[in-house]
């Protein structure tokens, strides 16, 4: 295939890009059919009758257009796997292995989630325009899953990150999700830029933008030591920083998921994630290998691997020692994440196939467990109104299973056996520690166990409130006796069940993972 | 079938989930005597001689990318242990019979906590033996923090930061293992000849983090604080179980995987040990609320544990084990009588207060538990205490014969707090009226008819009474299966 790149033919093409053209398709007719129903007709006097009218109109459109996207997500899930495998087009710009395939397929899977929590959020204004933008991000990520090429993993970024702001500043009501917008619009648009450039200057020395041929190129022709390719490497990290919300590229972070509509900030916490990390993973695994330095204690040298450990060791200590301060559980998610961004860039500090599978497993874990959280946030909000310490004091008598279920998202992210984030740090640090002879990177792995053992203390106060605290509102009506909102329940539930399985039976996605790591 | 004591319990632990208020206690009494049947069977059936070594039940691959098998494996070490569980297992849940409140949720909790000891005590692979290890860690918080009394909430997070604190030693220890031989199969581990340079720094930082659950001094403190804290089922388990969990750890872990390191520190622990045993016992005779009096015996008598580790003789390190099971039973003993029998009758545990009660009168069995309880911690013979200290001394002799002498001086200590204790609870003189200062009624010296002992209680501390009494009389039906298996382990060697 690959000598066939210039004569491809397009509708070779549309069907090797068949997953991204199903789910661009699905976004424009989600979009139609969102302008067809639940418009609410601007007339100048609003009987309450019509306003009733109206929010079940919007609630109707809302189900429609929510069951369009969640059947395009899940037909393009199933097109992935039909794609030929170990296709290469345009020098990489479109890559199938069976990596880019298990990626888009749990970026999918993760999408889908997104779109159930969506699916009952009654009151959205817009539901067609909201679902489209999940599409177009979900397009985005997997372009990035799927490419080796600057370009191309440029313009996935600049999708991602266009739908992202929008779905930030998405809810117009709220001032917070406006400013949460602007923050994350100004900090993304300055990183893409630094990216950009960074690009440009790796691209001007070695004169191609693949990541294989810049490998080859950068191990035959390249002193390591050269400055400019230095800034090069470092500006296109710092782009990757910024996604992923590694300190001191962390600051969009808690204001965005304080502040955006919570199926956003969930979608950024988890899919987004994911996809940065693959991509992160990719161009300095492939791409940027023969400069990789070593960050081992004992032997630092110069490279992109001592500066991503750098920037992970900050990323913990300032993600878990803030998270300690903070009274809001969405700003407390927003630090922990950075710390959890930490941990997993340990996994690509390692820098062999073990370590970046055991990133990704991470990454993938976290990614799920975040969408249940904010699954369980929402609810909470939807019933009292926001989401600070208070207002999920007695939790458990009102909603013992959704209270169980949080207890599990946040024991899972604190890495208590047998959760999923338990294996997840195990198979992380041994990785790291099996990486570099004589233990280089214990000075790591201690780091991220003293972070650790400082984020438990934080889980612990929110699941303080939950389990021990008694409530601040009586408890008349209790949320499981609400039947309205079952499927956002069962997703929840589903996903806490996913998080338990996953820590007793870690090998169903370890194992996948590991094999499909080039 | 001994692995069916995870099971089992675990099991239990769900069905506590979905099933109706009315049947919780008893479905935690089920599944709790019948995890003990299973560890009496074991006891019975199982010939001495396979108990000399680390015997594989099951071993199934679990993670095959990092080598990981779901693999438990038995030895006298490890029965005893199992068994110590499962007595004060039943003991607790017939104490915590008349819980109130979120039953199902209060055994739930309880019943994970004993699964998990069980799975640490059981298992053959270091990652599967962290798992438990660590899945402890968090149903304490909750059973302290939602069912304690005194300053619950410091008491619970306090205890279980300490805990997760050791943990993360424990952690990087097991890493440098792994990474190093790469390994997880304990057996194998301990025929791996680890470098000396790795054994002389991953031996302390494994030590240290499995110490700190054990109590030892000086990073202790939790222990006191969190069995104040605890409902009288969590301190009957903390003391009674978990803080056997480190000790267990040390030797079945630390000591066994990284002998060259524990020959280096050795000397260290004893000190460390010794010191534990006189101080924790000097400060027992200074407090005034009984259940801190407990919490220091406690830290005294692991103390003892942690010197006959590591005083390294096959007879230190038997003795050792056995002290291990001696203090879960006592410790369970005292505990019960001090937080149930005493405290929800009187609703005080002030020393003060008590002895002006003369709880001996009113409350007969409950005098009769505590003497039996105090006589075995303090080491008269005839108690399981006895057999063990005094296995620990002998064996300790060849070897730190200074240390010897300062622990038989400690040993008066434990025995002058105890006595105060005992006077002072039972045996106080009467006076007419006692005041509670924060508005409580005080006992009337007339009985009140609701308030005798139940049966619930009366069972479990026969139970906890007939263990101690039992392996006191005839230690060797435990010593005869400790001690091959202890000569088994490497750094004897």
């Amino acid at each position: 295939m690959n000598a066939a790149d210039a004569t491809v033919s397009y509708l070779e093409l549309l069907k090797l890009a068949s997953p991204e053209t199903i789910v661009v398709i699905t976004a424009l007719a989600v979009l139609a059919v969102g302008l067809g129903t639940g418009r609410v007709r601007s007339t100048t006097t609003v009987s309450t009758v019509q306003r009733a009218r109206s929010a079940s109109n919007s609630a109707t459109a809302m189900r429609i257009c929510s069951a369009v996207a969640g059947l395009g997500l899940a037909i393009a899930g199933v097109v992935v796997l039909q794609l030929p495998q170990g296709t290469t087009l345009f020098g990489g710009m479109l890559v199938i292995t069976p990596f880019t395939s298990l990626f888009k397929i749990i970026c999918i899977v993760l999408a889908f989630f997104t779109v159930l929590l969506i699916a009952s959020q009654k009151s959205t204004p817009h539901p067609g325009e909201y679902l489209a933008l999940i599409l177009f991000a979900t397009v985005g990520l997997m372009l990035l899953v799927g490419s080796e090429e600057f370009l191309m993993i440029f313009i996935g970024l600049e999708l991602l990150g266009l739908s992202l702001y929008v779905m930030t500043a998405f809810d117009k009501t709220d001032i917070r999700s406006a400013e949460a917008g602007l923050k994350y619009l100004l900090f993304g648009s300055t990183s893409s830029a630094f990216t950009l450039f960074g690009i440009s200057l790796i691209y001007g020395m070695t004169g191609t933008t693949s990541l294989p041929a810049i490998s080859q190129k950068l191990a035959s022709a390249f002193p390591t030591s050269s400055g400019l390719l230095a800034v090069g490497i470092i500006m296109t990290l710092v782009g990757f920083a910024f996604k992923i919300a590694a300190a001191p590229f962390h600051l969009w972070a808690p204001d965005a998921y304080q502040g955006a509509p919570v199926p956003s900030a969930g979608f950024i916490a988890s899919a987004s994630k994911v996809a940065s990390f693959v991509v992160l993973g990719k161009i300095v695994l492939v791409g940027f290998a023969p400069v990789r330095g070593s960050a081992a204690w004992h032997a630092m040298l110069a490279g992109w691997s001592p500066v991503l450990a750098v920037l992970a060791a900050l990323s913990i200590l300032v993600g878990n020692l803030v998270a300690l301060a903070q009274s809001n559980v969405r700003r407390l998610l927003a630090y922990s994440a950075v710390a959890h961004g930490g941990y997993t860039l340990i996994g690509i500090v390692a820098g062999d196939r073990e370590g970046f599978s055991a990133a990704l497993f991470y990454a993938s874990v976290y990614a799920v467990t975040l969408v249940g959280a904010f699954g369980v946030v929402a609810m909470v909000r939807h019933e009292t109104g926001g989401d600070d310490f208070s207002n999920f004091r007695g939790l458990v008598f009102r909603s013992p299973f959704m209270a169980g279920c949080m207890a599990i998202f946040m024991l899972s992210l604190a890495g208590i056996p047998p959760l999923a984030g338990f294996f997840g740090k195990f198979y992380v640090f041994s990785a790291a520690l099996r990486a570099t002879p004589n233990h280089g990177l214990l000075w790591l792995v201690v780091v991220a166990l003293l972070g650790s053992f400082v984020s438990l203390y934080y889980y612990l106060i929110v699941l303080k409130a939950i389990f021990v605290d008694e409530p601040a509102v009586p408890a008349t009506h209790r949320v499981d006796s609400l039947s309205s909102d079952l499927l956002q329940r069962s997703t929840v539930i589903g996903l806490a069940a996913a998080v338990l399985l996953l820590g007793i039976m870690p090998g169903i996605l370890a194992t996948p993972i590991l094999a499909a790591v080039p | 079938m001994i692995a069916w004591t995870i099971y089992v319990t675990f099991a239990g632990a769900v069905l506590l989930l979905l099933s109706p208020r009315a049947f919780a206690r008893w479905i935690a009494l089920l599944t709790t005597i019948a995890a003990l049947a299973l560890d009496l069977i074991e006891l019975v059936r199982t010939p001495i001689a396979d108990l000399a070594h680390f015997t594989t039940i099951v071993r199934v691959p679990w993670v095959l990318a990092l080598g990981i098998n779901y693999h438990l494996a038995i030895d006298g070490v490890s029965l005893t242990m199992v068994l110590v569980t499962g007595i004060s297992a039943v003991s607790t849940v017939l104490f915590s019979w008349d819980v109130k409140e979120r039953q199902n949720e209060f055994f739930f909790w309880l019943l994970l906590v004993v699964a998990g000891c069980y799975g640490v005590f059981l298992s053959a692979d270091l990652f599967l033996f962290f798992a438990f290890y660590e899945l402890v860690i968090v149903p304490k918080y909750f059973l302290i923090a939602v069912f304690g009394s005194t300053n619950k909430e410091y008491g619970a997070m306090k205890l279980t930061l300490y805990s997760f604190f050791g943990g993360m030693f424990v952690f990087v220890g097991i890493l440098a293992a792994y990474v190093a031989a790469g390994t997880l199969d304990l057996n194998q581990l301990s025929q791996f000849q680890f470098s000396s340079q790795l054994q002389s720094w991953a031996f302390p930082v494994l030590f240290f983090g499995f110490a700190v659950l054990a109590g030892i001094w000086p990073i202790h403190t939790w222990a006191p604080t969190g069995h104040a804290a605890a409902p009288t089922a969590g301190s009957m388990l903390l003391a009674g179980i978990v803080m056997k969990l480190g000790s267990y750890a040390g030797l079945r872990v630390a000591m066994n995987l990284f002998p060259q390191g524990f020959q280096m520190w050795g000397k260290w622990i004893v000190l460390l040990g010794v010191v534990g045993i006189v101080y924790a016992a000097a400060v027992a005779l200074r407090q005034r609320d009984l259940k801190f009096v407990i919490g220091y015996s406690s830290v005294s008598h692991m103390g003892f544990v942690m010197f006959g580790l590591a005083a390294a003789t096959a007879l230190s390190v038997s003795g050792a084990v056995l002290q291990m099971f001696s203090h879960g039973v006592i410790a369970a003993l005292l505990f019960a009588v001090a937080g149930r029998m005493i405290y929800r009758r009187t609703h005080t545990r002030e020393l003060d207060v008590l002895s002006g009660m003369n709880l001996s009168r009113v409350l007969p069995f409950a005098a009769f538990t505590f003497v039996v309880a105090s006589a075995a911690s303090m080491g008269i013979p005839g108690f399981s205490g006895f057999a063990a200290e005094i296995t620990i001394l002998i064996g300790a002799w060849k070897t730190y014969p200074g240390a010897v002498w300062i622990t038989g001086a400690g040993m008066v200590l434990v025995a002058a707090f105890t006595l105060r204790a005992l006077k002072q609870s039972f045996f106080g003189d009467v006076r007419s009226t006692v005041q509670l200062q924060d508005g409580r009624v005080a006992l009337d010296p007339d009985w009140n008819e609701q308030q005798t002992i139940t049966a619930a209680e009366k069972f479990g501390a026969c139970l906890l009474m007939f263990a101690t009494i039992a392996v006191g009389l005839y230690p060797k039906v435990l010593l005869d299966r400790i001690m091959p298996a202890v000569e088994a382990m490497r750094f004897l060697r």
